[in-house]
């Protein structure tokens, strides 16, 4: 009865807060994501096509200062073979020193080196994109409301304003961003990327590939975090039942006493 | 506290024990006369204790890795996500365990509140839980400001903030609070140093907690004094320590959920984006298990008017055992206080949804509403219902619960029942 009681006003509670949510934005669209769930996991082609949008459109203006080029050949990532990690960080300039001259000097990346920076710093990235910063996507897709659904939504929710709408020179009209109005242009369209898979790269594909990359940039460990996850549930499941079992022999004693 | 003298039967043992009586204590432990009637809202004060020990351990690893200065402090938090082994578990544990910490001590507190576990003689006990709670808050609030992202940032700016409100003074406590003339990195390497500091005195109140619980014995679901060592007790060890292990792994099942399966939903998305002092987040609020404080201080239209009452609806729970007129301890035998239990429960559920949204139309109704009922159950209900409520018949014992053919009875058997 008492539980039924703690039940019922829960559940009460929580009926009338749903109807009092105000609905002042739309909802992102619910894509079936393979990484959701509690057993996700990441779809590895869609992984390294990700990688691909992200490093030939998102990364001239985006950085990802907290990945590594080594991340991308590590297990529950893109899983690239080392020798294609080498070539992808070969592939960038890093500055590095002071050498023994106290000169700093650029070299080819190695895959120890983190993802390199489209600009110096945050003033500059702001100053080359009309004062807003393109914010850092190491983490992007936990730092959203609505995770992988908002960041997907947002790429594929450009459209012409709605009548009566005006928008600034270098604003654009986005029904999933908050507000409706973001400074960044709709960089998608159909072909942009040559897959090297031969998928075919619609916007609605590089968007959902790119949003996968991102969330496994966001979350690294999740595949790890789930296979763990799973064994610790069922030694916790098993380890209750024998305690459980345990516990009734103890206070066997006490009960047999009445 | 009566039961015989405890002698080691080793002669090493006597001889240590003679010097220092840690055996004596561990025999005191084990044998502690305990009501064998207790159900498994009992269980939490081992789940809290579990809580808190996770919270250090844990918390000692990340100290090793996280750097407290505010252009490193969010980079750091990320390297011990990428590159510390394991270090994704250990922070998500300790950032999820908060929240499993203030769940376990919201229960621990209801129950006090349902069994009357905080009336004479316990309200040293209840005070003292009172003052782990309070520094519990303070330990979660400075540890929420650690990782330096948007709502660590802005959260501790209205925080601290509350104190401007103090007249004549306010200003002042506020900028030597900071170490500076904002939220800065001195603020933040405090906040370090004192979120350190507070889990290793919250240890030492909760060895004086259980020693005061000690002396009186448990409270028990039928919230009558009993004697012990008695056929209504049994020793703590086993019966007690199996029956904590046990609500302590089906509380660890719930635990392991959040940590591997959903570890960032108690949190708030904006806490992955860097602080930055110029950019103010649409809404700023604090972690779930703040929430009803932070409805009560945003009902009242005037700054320092909030700060009272929300400091205040901390601060009357400390008098509560003498607010509280009931010579009858347990709810199950106040038929009229255990409705306004309901009541109070619902409003507390309330003032904690309200605390999420923006405080304007509704929802700032819903919270004045809840701020004033919270005040009057405590200030009018629970004296004026304790003085005047019928209470049904309370048994003279656990093992005999019976006044045969009162109401109670069978509830008062359901009870022993789940043991």
């Amino acid at each position: 009865m008492k539980k039924f009681k703690l039940f019922f006003c829960i559940l009460l509670s929580l009926t009338i807060f749903n109807t009092l949510k105000s609905a002042e934005q739309i909802d992102p669209i619910k894509v079936d994501w393979s990484f959701k769930g509690l057993l996700g996991k990441f779809d590895r082609a869609s992984l390294q096509r990700g990688y691909q949008v992200y490093n030939e459109v998102c990364a001239s203006c985006h950085s990802m200062q907290y990945l590594s080029y080594r991340n991308l050949g590590e297990p529950g990532g893109p899983e690239f073979s080392e020798e294609e990690v080498k070539a992808i960080a070969a592939g960038f300039e890093v500055t590095d020193g002071p050498d023994a001259q106290g000169e700093m000097f650029t070299r080819s990346g190695r895959p120890s080196d983190k993802f390199v920076s489209p600009y110096p710093n945050v003033n500059a990235a702001a100053a080359a994109n009309g004062g807003a910063y393109p914010p850092d996507m190491s983490v992007l897709v936990k730092a959203r409301k609505g995770g992988a659904n908002y960041i997907y939504s947002v790429l594929v929710g450009y459209e012409d304003p709605p009548p009566g709408v005006t928008l600034d020179e270098g604003v654009y009209y986005n029904k999933y961003m908050t507000g409706n109005k973001i400074k960044m242009p709709n960089n998608l369209s159909d072909g942009l990327v040559e897959y090297a898979d031969g998928t075919e790269a619609t916007v609605d594909q590089m968007a959902k590939d790119v949003t996968t990359f991102l969330s496994w940039a966001a979350e690294p460990e999740l595949e790890s975090r789930h296979k763990t996850g799973l064994k610790v549930m069922l030694y916790l499941i098993l380890l209750s039942i024998l305690v459980f079992l345990s516990m009734k022999k103890i206070w066997s004693r006490v009960n047999s006493e009445e | 506290m009566s039961e015989k003298e405890y002698v080691p039967k080793s002669k090493a043992g006597k001889w240590f024990n003679d010097r220092l009586p840690l055996l004596s204590l561990a025999s005191h432990l084990t044998d502690y006369p305990t009501p064998k009637n207790l159900n498994y809202w009992w269980t939490f004060g081992g789940i809290l204790t579990f809580c808190l020990l996770t919270q250090i351990i844990t918390g000692i690893v990340l100290a090793m890795h996280y750097v407290a200065h505010a252009d490193l402090a969010f980079a750091s938090v990320e390297h011990i996500m990428r590159d510390v082994n394991y270090g994704w578990l250990i922070r998500y544990i300790h950032s999820n365990g908060a929240s499993m910490f203030f769940l376990a001590v919201y229960i621990h507190i209801f129950r006090s509140l349902f069994y009357g576990s905080y009336k004479s003689p316990r309200e040293i006990i209840w005070i003292i839980g009172l003052m782990i709670y309070l520094l519990m808050m303070a330990a979660a609030f400075m540890g929420y400001v650690l990782p330096w992202g948007q709502m660590s940032f802005w959260g501790a700016t209205v925080i601290t903030n509350l104190f401007s409100a103090i007249p004549l003074v306010g200003d002042s406590i506020t900028t030597w609070l900071w170490g500076a003339y904002s939220v800065d990195n001195p603020t933040l390497t405090r906040f370090f140093s004192l979120h350190y500091l507070i889990p290793f005195l919250i240890l030492g109140l909760v060895v004086l907690h259980i020693w005061a619980l000690h002396i009186p014995g448990n409270n028990n679901p039928v919230g009558i004094d009993i004697k012990k060592p008695s056929k209504d007790t049994v020793p703590f060890h086993p019966y007690i320590t199996i029956k904590d292990a046990f609500a302590l792994l089906l509380f660890s099942i719930i635990f392991a959920g959040f940590v591997f399966f959903a570890p960032n939903v108690l949190g708030h998305s904006d806490n992955y984006i860097q602080a930055n002092p110029m950019v103010t987040p649409a809404h700023i609020v604090p972690e779930w298990y703040l929430l009803p404080f932070y409805a009560i201080l945003r009902s009242v239209p005037d700054k320092l008017g909030g700060v009272i009452l929300m400091f205040g609806a901390i601060f009357i729970l400390f008098v509560l055992p003498w607010l509280d007129t009931s010579k009858v301890r347990s709810s199950v035998y106040r038929p009229i206080y255990r409705q306004f239990f309901w009541i109070l429960i619902v409003d507390v559920l309330v003032l904690g949804y309200v605390g999420a949204m923006p405080a304007e139309g509704i929802y700032l109704v819903l919270a004045r509403v809840g701020t004033v009922y919270y005040f009057l159950h405590f200030i009018v209900i629970l004296p004026v219902v304790g003085y005047f409520e019928k209470t049904e018949p309370v048994p003279l014992s656990i093992s005999e619960p019976v006044l045969s053919g009162s109401a109670d009875y069978s509830m008062a058997k359901k009870d022993n029942e789940k043991i």
